[in-house]
């Protein structure tokens, strides 16, 4: 049986299109009136992406049967990174006080998190993909929970709560991929939503009764019933301390999503000029290059996390349209690509993959908008940094082969049997 | 069983469909932020990019009757700086204290103008001399939130000369802010403070021009020029006034910075002020620009009080000045005439109860007329004149002279005279049985309960000068306010003025002030003083020419001791302006 290598066309010209879109957007970000840091950031981006090209040719050479018996190693490899990070990281830029950068004789290698990302996907799936039934009880959860949870907690220790939002998402978006019903998911992800509700008593009590319904519907063992539902009751009764316990930046930062008018000098600050930013782009924008609020250092953080206000900007809501479509089709693409893969594996990969990415879009996207709180996670493909454009690609090397040894993929480019 | 292709297909369906239900929020916040709410995100924007500079305007000139220049306005330079926050304002002022005379006194300052008006450029000095804007300009890299810019300077060519009645001009301070009259005003701009400058406020300042720069979030100036159309500032037009700016400097020169007094000098047909001086005098031009604490300090501490206006705040027992009040009441109740005699004739003292009251001439004046008891100011006639009229009658008489209000004139902080409202004042001031009707005998010479300004005493003889109608003195030019204060008949009137101007002449008081060629009439006098009693204050009021008055002069020489010393300088004020009339005249005919 000769399996010959097809690259998967579509997805290789949306990775391109959007690694050029966002080089031009971080070179725009230098263009300032004052020079900052990210004046000549757009050359270490192509070297990046030039990086990133390279691994993703590499990895898309290797069968997924060879991923997949190279997974544990790798997990547990990002495992001790994230350890030693942990213990001997350094931060950097705007988020000094967070330890994520691995650094050795004073030089950053990297984040280890980009990585632990990775493999978080591949170990889940082969965990997901071992099994013959869905997870259908929260017993049967520990395994995959325990793959999650340990470099949640060293990520949340660094600590670094965009990333951990992104690693619990891959988490409900592959648990949602093998086949487990809605109704456990709601019911997994109920302690959590406890926690947010409980700033209101009306809305926890009402979100309580519903759970109540929805336990005695899905009727799962008693005992797991009983916990799912003291669960509940804990996060409720504890959400209130555990504010208590924020730091006052922490605090801030929630209270500002609510309303960034109540700090707009400070806290709120990032959140307004974005808006502004953005909101004065209007259909065409202000040209590229051309926007005053990045101009002019009134937009934070420019050609990192605020890069897609650049592009509101600049480009207008043509621009931001344009950019949205071709996030949009990428994942469309992945999902494609996940449900004609040959195995359970690479099906779950390749879901889990794009899921880690919808997150980041989510959140990332949303916070330019005030739509969701601030926390630094970057933009696949835009955001300036090395760590998360190199995992992009290898994401992006993982879905060609996956792609490639699909059902479609075989089909279409050479001779069965 | 999970992974079979139907399943597989139905997730995926799910996915997708959650997937573009994400991006159609996405979509539809971005239209709603870039499309529909674009106007309001693009004014916050250029309200974000454009820092407002306002540009300094000019105040209006103002000139004497001549269109000589009282007030005008030379090239500045005024030092600013935009900050957004007081903590990165207070920065920069520290770095700036490194390279030019800031101490922490002026930043505080500086802070506190900036709270008043966040969204203005700060100012930090509006009169920067020619060096610190060189040393500024070489350092302009360190400092991209400065601006510097050309700003009008106030000047008094003048100076000391006119300080009397032009006032100053100076920042405006925070209390002055909290007035409601003041809610046009931004901290930092320039108020007209006193004088003319206080008065006339409104029509002297000018209207504000505006230019925008493009700043940075830090407040760092971009661009300079060429953001947005800039609005050119708008100077109003002059204010003109009566003041004779010849004769100004001639009463200044007079003064000198060693005689004390004030001196105000009317056009007694329409209260147009020729000239007002007050000695010694300040320089206006030094408080431009905010005034150094050393000489602040050293007119404060001037016993000799340059700061305080001799000629509307300074109030001086109106002395034999007031003699021809007692006289005209008298005439006008028909208790005397100009040829009446007085009971008992001048010994050089008169005996009432059982105090005497001295005459100033000791040897006495024998039996005489008013007429010649106003030219030789005879005390004991007028004891006995105060003692026919009663102190009721006299009061009145006073109240209805105008010598219990102020004159009205166009200059913030005129004092009111202090004059006994009625016989009820002195129950007030000393009890019921605290006085006797003696009081009535120093009232009738101008002692006693009676402080007079300067301006009110001119009112009065301009009054005399023409015929009886109390004008309102008026520096900017107005239409004259004329209020009939006095009936006499023309014949009493001929006859007082022919008394007066009998006092300067050798059978006067003040023979020594005659001028050649010109009749002159007027009253001297000479005020107790309360704080030197053998040096009293001399006053002379007067007009010229007697038969028809073109000027009346009232002169008050502090310590002067004599009221000739007053009438001296009256009349070389006064001919110094007959003869400028003239030769003007002469002038214009050929």
């Amino acid at each position: 049986m000769i399996r010959r290598y097809i690259a998967d066309t579509p997805l290789i010209g949306l990775a391109l299109l959007l690694a050029a879109y966002g080089v031009a957007m971080v070179y725009s970000a230098g263009q300032t009136d004052v020079a900052t840091v990210a004046t000549n950031a757009w050359r270490s981006q192509l070297v990046w992406i030039a990086l990133g090209l390279t691994a993703a040719f590499v990895v898309s050479r290797a069968s997924v049967r060879f991923v997949e018996w190279a997974t544990v190693p790798v997990y547990i490899l990002s495992l001790l990174l994230l350890v030693v990070t942990l213990a001997f990281g350094t931060g950097a830029g705007t988020a000094a006080s967070v330890k994520g950068w691995l650094t050795i004789g004073g030089i950053r290698l990297g984040q280890p998190a980009e990585l632990a990302k990775l493999t978080v996907v591949l170990m889940l799936a082969r965990v997901l993909a071992g099994r013959r039934e869905p997870v259908r009880s929260l017993l049967d959860l520990w395994k995959p929970a325990l793959i999650v949870g340990i470099p949640w907690v060293l990520i949340m220790a660094q600590p670094d709560l965009g990333t951990g939002i992104a690693f619990i998402g891959i988490f409900f978006g592959m648990l949602y991929w093998s086949g487990v019903r809605l109704p456990l998911l709601l019911l997994i992800a109920s302690p959590a939503l406890s926690l947010v509700l409980a700033f209101s008593s009306w809305y926890w009590g009402a979100w309580f009764l519903l759970l109540l319904a929805l336990v005695i519907w899905y009727r799962p063992y008693l005992i797991e019933g009983v916990v799912i539902v003291l669960a509940n009751l804990a996060t409720g009764v504890v959400a209130p301390l555990l504010w208590q316990t924020l730091a006052p930046y922490q605090r801030n930062r929630l209270l500002v999503f609510l309303d960034p008018s109540i700090d707009p000098r400070h806290t709120g600050w990032h959140v307004i000029q974005s808006q502004v930013a953005i909101g004065s782009g209007g259909w065409l924008g202000k040209g590229f290059t051309d926007g005053t609020q990045k101009r002019l250092a009134f937009l934070p953080a420019q050609h990192t996390d605020f890069i897609f206000s650049v592009v509101g900007e600049e480009l207008g809501f043509v621009g931001v349209t344009v950019a949205l479509s071709l996030f949009l089709a990428l994942l469309v693409r992945s999902v494609f690509i996940a449900g004609r893969a040959n195995d359970s594996f690479s099906s779950l990969v390749a879901f889990g993959l794009a899921t880690g990415w919808l997150v980041h879009i989510i959140v990332n996207i949303g916070m330019t908008l005030n739509l969701m709180p601030i926390t630094g996670i970057p933009l696949p493909f835009f955001s300036y940094g090395g760590s998360f454009m190199l995992a992009s690609w290898l994401a992006i090397g993982l879905l060609l082969r996956i792609s490639s040894e699909g059902r479609g993929g075989i089909t279409r480019g050479s001779m069965r049997i | 069983m999970s992974f079979h292709p139907n399943d597989i297909a139905r997730r995926a369906r799910g996915a997708t469909a959650a997937v573009a239900i994400v991006f159609g929020i996405f979509l539809s916040a971005f239209f709603r932020t870039q499309v529909l709410h674009n106007s309001q995100y693009v004014l916050r924007s250029e309200e974000n990019r454009l820092s407002e500079v306002p540009i300094p305007a000019p105040r209006a000139v103002i000139y004497d009757k001549r269109g000589q220049i009282i007030a005008e306005n030379v090239p500045g330079y005024s030092v600013s700086i935009l900050s957004p926050s007081v903590d990165s304002l207070r920065a920069s002022l520290a770095r700036l204290a490194r390279l030019v005379e800031l101490d922490s006194g002026s930043i505080e300052s500086v802070a506190r103008r900036f709270m008043r008006a966040q969204n203005r450029p700060t100012v930090i000095f509006s009169d920067a001399t020619f060096d610190l804007i060189s040393v500024l300009e070489e350092n302009r890299i360190d400092f991209p939130d400065l601006i510097i810019q050309s700003a009008p300077k106030r000047i008094y060519p003048d100076g000391p000369a006119v300080a009397a009645f032009v006032g100053y001009v100076g920042e405006i301070t925070e209390e002055e802010l909290a007035k409601p009259e003041y809610d046009s005003y931004k901290a930092g701009q320039q108020v007209g403070k006193s004088g003319l400058e206080g008065q006339y406020e409104s029509v002297l300042r000018g209207q504000e021009g505006k230019r925008f720069v493009e700043v940075d979030a830090r407040g760092r100036v971009v661009r300079e020029a060429g953001a947005r159309d800039e609005l050119r500032p708008r100077q109003p037009p002059p204010l003109y006034t009566n003041i004779d700016l010849d004769l100004q400097r001639y009463v200044a020169s007079m003064f000198g910075d060693s005689v004390q007094g004030g001196l105000l000098a009317l056009d007694p047909r329409t209260g147009a002020v020729l000239a007002l001086h007050s000695a010694p005098s300040f320089d206006p031009n030094r408080f431009i620009g905010g005034i150094r604490p050393d000489y602040w300090n050293q007119l404060r501490n001037d016993p000799r009080r340059p700061l305080y206006n001799k000629v509307l705040q300074g109030k001086y027992p109106p002395a034999s000045t007031f003699k021809l009040a007692t006289a005209i009441t008298g005439m006008e109740l028909g208790i005397v005439g100009l040829d009446s005699y007085m009971p008992v004739p001048c010994a050089g003292g008169y005996l009432y109860g059982n105090r005497y009251f001295r005459c100033w001439n000791r040897q006495g004046h024998g039996a005489l007329p008013l007429s010649r008891a106003i030219a030789v100011s005879c005390n004991v006639y007028f004891y006995q004149l105060g003692l026919k009229l009663g102190l009721a009658r006299l009061l009145a008489g006073g109240i209805s002279l105008g010598f219990a209000d102020r004159t009205g004139i166009d200059i913030p902080n005129e004092h009111r005279p202090t004059f006994p409202d009625a016989v009820e004042y002195y129950n007030r001031l000393y009890g019921p049985r605290g006085w006797s009707s003696a009081v009535v005998l120093n009232l009738a010479i101008g002692q006693g309960e009676n402080q007079q300004t300067v301006a009110s005493v001119a009112r009065f003889y301009a009054a005399l000068a023409n015929g009886g109608h109390a004008v309102t003195p008026h520096i900017a030019r107005s239409e004259p306010e004329r209020v009939q204060i006095m009936s006499l008949t023309a014949a009493q009137a001929k006859g007082l003025r022919l008394a007066m101007s009998e006092v300067v002449t050798a059978r006067g008081t003040a023979g020594s002030a005659a001028i050649e060629g010109v009749v002159l009439a007027g009253k001297t006098g000479t005020a107790q003083n309360s704080t030197d009693r053998l040096r009293d204050h001399a006053w002379f009021a007067g007009f010229a020419p007697a038969e028809d008055p073109r000027i009346v002069v009232a002169v008050m020489v502090e310590f002067g001791e004599h009221g000739y010393i007053a009438a001296r300088m009256a009349s070389r004020a006064i001919s110094f302006y007959l003869k400028a009339e003239t030769a003007e005249m002469a002038n214009t005919d050929g």
